[in-house]
């Protein structure tokens, strides 16, 4: 039997792969081509190391040595031409790149620059008054409040607090560290105002601030509570 | 347009029920078709105040767990036949509402009546929540001293929040009822002024109902003070309030302390 005869031959295996190239269209005055290209590359000189291109001719009408002499001249500054585009095969000499045929325009897709995230809000408006038991908390910023904050209820902001109302219960404000925080209110009854963990309790508060605008302040160690204007 | 207006306030002896039995009196008196309902589930009272303890058969948790149906626990007043009322369970304890229970029976008493008054329990558990929840408008009943207001605040925080309408982005009409208000105490600084309550509150003001004997005497008679003594201040009050419930502008009475000198010389005789 023939059967040990026959060869067991390896299977060539062949795998389409597309590359998107770049393709050069020179245009008469050659010379003139050249220099602009030139003064590209010297831009961006390792823009096109490892990039062979096409060399599109369509738009030019070149004698087989001008060819030669073009490729030459764009080899020279270190650009590998890969293929020829857009001339007959009767122009080509031996040694010269192959003639290309069925390339398609791609769209070279931009890559837009990464818009910057969009700043995340640090302020809180609350235009409703805080009533007592509820408690705010906004540790990104800065708390304003366009009414009464009750007494029994609570503000922790981690910027400043405005209170364009009675200012009853508790304030805290700078709670993650920020001592230049402040505290605002159009009438101060506050139970508690605290910055950046140094606090205040209404008996501490001068008993001549009460219920007149005022704001705290940190003073180094100290809370320093002022009447507004 | 069937309204469901809850009487709720965070501390209790307010005068809550007693509210919820005049102003369901008043209305019912101006012709507007009202049930009264219990959400006081373990201390029924409203019945006592309006005088229907004694033929109190079914209750609100006979019906949240389908053991009666409504009509069968509705109890028609019999001064007002406008007036109806349905009782709380003194036997069940208060865990035994549940929100979907709630929420039928009040669906279905919308059916039926133009005002659906709910007596809210005290305080801020489960009994208070549920008897606010489907509420479209609120009358917080607040005495003029500073716990009363606190926790009044506390409670419009909470129907501003907790409630149905709330949470699908509406609000839940409020409206601040002072109670007990004593002209004479007020004057000599022994309570918070109306001003006072209104500033903390930053609600609009219902009405003023003056402390009187009125008001005890119609409860213990087991009568809305609107119907036992109408002429009374408390009454005029009461019947003010309801007015201005149904859109009217009324202007508003301060309690004075017009009967300040008959008091003295009354005072001095029993002295």
């Amino acid at each position: 039997m023939s059967a040990g005869a026959e060869t067991v031959r390896p299977l060539i295996r062949l795998r389409g792969r597309s590359y998107v190239a770049f393709v050069f269209s020179p245009v008469v005055p050659i010379a003139d081509w050249l220099s602009e290209l030139d003064a590209t590359l010297a831009g961006s000189p390792g823009f096109f190391v490892g990039k062979p291109i096409v060399l599109d001719l369509s738009a030019v009408d070149l004698s087989p040595l001008a060819i030669t002499h073009l490729i030459k001249s764009i080899e020279s500054r270190n650009i590998r031409v890969l293929g020829l585009e857009g001339v007959e095969q009767a122009r080509l000499s031996l040694g010269m790149p192959p003639l290309l045929s069925g390339g398609r325009h791609c769209a070279v897709q931009e890559i837009e620059p990464e818009k910057p995230q969009l700043q995340q809000p640090t302020s809180l408006l609350l235009d409703q008054p805080v009533r007592s038991g509820q408690s705010i908390v906004f540790p990104d910023g800065d708390v304003t409040v366009l009414g009464a904050v009750s007494s029994g209820a609570e503000i922790v902001a981690g910027g400043s607090i405005h209170v364009y109302g009675a200012l009853r219960g508790r304030a805290m404000a700078g709670v993650n560290g920020n001592s230049a925080a402040r505290i605002y209110c159009q009438k101060i009854e506050a139970e508690l105002v605290a910055i950046d963990g140094y606090y205040q309790t209404a008996e501490q508060i001068d008993a001549a601030l009460r219920g007149r605008a005022a704001q705290a302040r940190l003073e180094g160690h100290s809370m320093k509570i002022v009447p507004l204007n | 347009m069937a309204k469901v207006l809850v009487v709720t306030s965070g501390k209790g002896g307010v005068g809550k029920t007693t509210t919820t039995a005049a102003m369901g009196a008043a209305l019912a008196q101006a012709g507007e078709k009202v049930v009264v309902v219990d959400f006081d589930v373990g201390l029924r009272n409203l019945d006592l105040v309006m005088g229907a303890e004694r033929r109190v058969v079914f209750d609100l948790i006979n019906v949240v767990h389908g053991v009666a149906k409504l009509p069968q626990a509705l109890i028609r007043d019999k001064r007002l036949e406008n007036l109806w009322l349905l009782p709380a369970s003194q036997t069940k304890d208060k865990d035994a509402l549940t929100e979907d229970g709630v929420g039928r029976i009040i669906a279905e008493l919308r059916k039926t009546f133009d005002w659906v008054v709910c007596d809210s329990p005290a305080g801020i558990e489960r009994g208070a929540m549920l008897a606010m929840r489907y509420a479209d408008e609120a009358i917080i009943v607040t005495n003029p001293e500073v716990s009363s207001v606190r926790d009044s605040d506390r409670i419009i925080g909470m129907l501003d929040s907790k409630t149905v309408r709330a949470e699908n982005g509406e609000r839940v009409e409020k409206h601040i009822l002072i109670t007990r208000y004593d002209a004479g105490r007020a004057a000599r600084g022994e309570m918070l002024s109306i001003d006072d309550v209104l500033e903390i509150l930053a609600t609009p003001l219902l009405g003023i109902v003056p402390e009187s004997q009125d008001v005890l005497r119609a409860s213990n008679v087991g009568c809305p003070v609107t119907l036992n003594s109408p002429a009374s201040a408390p009454a005029r009050a009461y019947h003010d309030a309801m007015r201005r419930l149904l859109g009217e502008e009324v202007e508003m009475q301060i309690p004075s302390e017009r009967k300040g000198l008959m008091n003295l010389l009354l005072g001095r005789r029993a002295a």
